[in-house]
């Protein structure tokens, strides 16, 4: 259902929400990016729409709402362990249409994938996604090349529109508080195109692997993983286990994010690792962005949000990567 | 929610510790549930941290796991142990399917502690050798101070064709010496078209073993191969163990040979 609020009335809403609801949103975090006087957009908890960024692409995905960075999953003593509480009862999350696509790639991982993680199960299971439109493309996205431009699938749609605020809602708790406000019809913003356009190879194979095609990210990839890191659909974790310096009985095992262009992602114990080469490490995200996955679960992996190409410090482009590998591939056909 | 959480592991006893070398010993666990040989378990010590050991042997109530002490977990339970318990997450994995080597001629080649995996197998067609239509066990350890399960080899010895080689003999060692590949070629084996070739050791070892069996004849869907990678979660999930589309802990770690020679990390 379509609705028409003023900004006022849906904060006040947005409080009552949060009786039971943590709300995150992209904020800005004035001076805190990389460098001196650049802000950065990243996730936090919010309590009204200002706090929210609309105009801007965030930095980083929401991911970490159901992933945290790092996430306690039982504290140990002795021979008893126990599950450690999720960080919240209830999430409402504000979102792009790209980010809502991540969702699903997050969901299949966790949910699909082996068996059901408890820990992404209890925080999925009660958080609610708004999606934000976008009106125009920001840089370096390509959301329309990879189908992620617009989405249905979200509890509510919210737009900020002047003074007022248009909803669609999907979500019947939503419905009722908005019971009394003039019903219109919302079609959320979504974009028809994006200034980078990539063009996935169809069935890449296999000796791709072993093209010199690679050596050029060997050189210049410094391995820092601030693209896996930015990424909504890189999932991976490792286990890391701590003890309290005052009782060395007592301890907690964590997870925490792990990167596969970071060093010591497939080290085993006694030494043996797989690929050193750093151009095999680009390699073997880009396939399972584009190729991997897919043959695995029928969709892409990649969402096109273009955030790797953004904060990569070497100015490596993902979405070139994937039109040169395009043009490699048919080269080879 | 009924879902079990599969990351806390369960408290398991520690019955007996074979030791073979100063590094490679065996824990005998209690566990009773279904279990493959080849699958394996995280052993989990709070404080220190998992590791994937795979299954060396079934027992009523009981799993073996051979550990070799290579890293931080390991070196802990090794320090650790004494008459005491560890705790585990499993079984994982596919491992070996018995249906898949009935009434065949089975060729199981093992390097080091690559016997492990394969124990179970071993144990099962030396337990019922009719089942098998022969078996050759081919084993390859650096040195006679590293041979694993010095017990049970008099005992397959019995039912079963054996041959052990050593890369670095010592004095007053007076077996078999070298690589296991050059032994390949002698075995007997009446139809190469149905026989089956089991290969699980260090990769160089893997490689050459199978370069050796598909020259002599063998056929590649009949041959066998167990993985071996970096897990965190054992359950598909953490992403360590991902080759191409294949997550090692879910499909594997046991592939046959058509599927395996496409896994490139």
């Amino acid at each position: 259902m379509g609705y028409q609020i003023n900004q006022d009335k849906m904060n006040a809403i947005l409080t009552e929400l949060s009786k039971k609801y943590k709300i995150y949103g992209p904020r800005r975090y004035v001076g805190d990016g990389t460098f001196a006087h650049v802000d950065t957009i990243r996730y936090g908890e919010v309590t009204t729409l200002d706090d929210i960024e609309f105009k801007e692409k965030s930095n980083y995905s929401f991911k970490e709402v159901l992933l945290p960075i790092s996430e306690t999953l039982f504290y140990f003593t002795e021979n008893e362990m126990k599950e450690a509480d999720a960080p919240h009862s209830g999430a409402i999350v504000f979102l792009r249409s790209c980010d809502l696509h991540g969702l699903k790639r997050m969901d299949t991982i966790y949910l699909k994938n082996g068996a059901v993680d408890t820990y992404y199960k209890r925080l999925r299971d009660n958080t609610k996604f708004i999606l934000m439109g976008c009106e125009d493309s920001f840089e370096n996205c390509f959301c329309v090349s990879m189908g992620t431009n617009q989405s249905d699938d979200y509890d509510a749609y919210l737009k900020i529109d002047g003074q007022n605020v248009l909803i669609d809602s999907h979500w019947d708790l939503l419905d009722t508080a908005l019971a009394e406000m003039p019903e219109i019809q919302v079609i959320p913003d979504a974009v028809s195109q994006n200034k980078t356009v990539v063009e996935i190879p169809e069935a890449i194979p296999q000796s791709v692997i072993d093209s010199p095609f690679w050596e050029d990210y060997a050189n210049r990839c410094i391995a820092c993983g601030r693209c896996n890191f930015v990424c909504p659909t890189c999932t991976c974790f490792t286990m890391q286990d701590i003890f309290y310096t005052d009782n060395g009985k007592a301890g907690e095992r964590r997870r925490v994010w792990a990167s596969c262009h970071v060093d010591g992602y497939t080290d085993m114990a006694g030494g043996h690792a797989f690929r050193d080469n750093k151009g095999q490490r680009m390699r073997f995200k880009v396939m399972h962005k584009i190729n991997d996955y897919k043959k695995r679960f029928g969709t892409q992996m990649c969402i096109g949000c273009g955030r790797c190409d953004d904060v990569c410090p070497e100015y490596i482009s993902f979405s070139n990567c994937i039109n040169k590998l395009n043009t490699l591939v048919k080269e080879e056909n | 929610m009924t879902d079990i959480n599969p990351y806390i592991p369960f408290l398991s006893e520690i019955k007996e510790v074979i030791k073979h070398t100063d590094i490679e010993y065996t824990f005998r666990m209690t566990y009773s549930g279904n279990v493959n040989p080849g699958q394996f378990f995280e052993v989990s010590l709070p404080k220190f941290g998992e590791a994937p050991i795979s299954v060396s042997g079934i027992g009523k109530d009981t799993v073996d796991l051979t550990i070799r002490r290579v890293g931080k977990v390991t070196d802990e339970i090794f320090e650790n142990y004494v008459g005491d318990t560890l705790f585990l997450r499993g079984p994982y994995g596919n491992g070996f399917d018995i249906q898949n080597y009935l009434d065949k001629e089975i060729l199981l080649v093992a390097g080091g502690t690559g016997l492990s995996p394969v124990k179970g197998l071993v144990d099962y067609f030396s337990a019922n050798p009719k089942d098998t239509k022969g078996f050759t066990l081919l084993v390859g350890f650096k040195s006679p101070k590293d041979i694993l399960f010095k017990n049970d080899f008099a005992k397959w010895e019995d039912n079963l064709n054996v041959i052990m080689t050593v890369d670095t003999p010592d004095d007053g060692y007076c077996g078999k010496c070298g690589m296991v590949t050059q032994y390949i070629p002698d075995i007997p084996i009446k139809n190469i078209e149905n026989a089956v070739g089991i290969v699980v050791g260090p990769p160089m070892m893997m490689k050459c073993t199978i370069a050796e069996l598909i020259k002599i004849g063998f056929k590649e869907e009949n041959l066998w191969i167990s993985q071996e990678r970096k897990m965190c979660c054992g359950i598909g999930k953490c992403g360590h163990c991902k080759i191409d589309d294949t997550y090692v802990c879910l499909d594997g770690p046991v592939f046959n040979y058509t599927k395996g020679k496409f896994l490139r990390d």
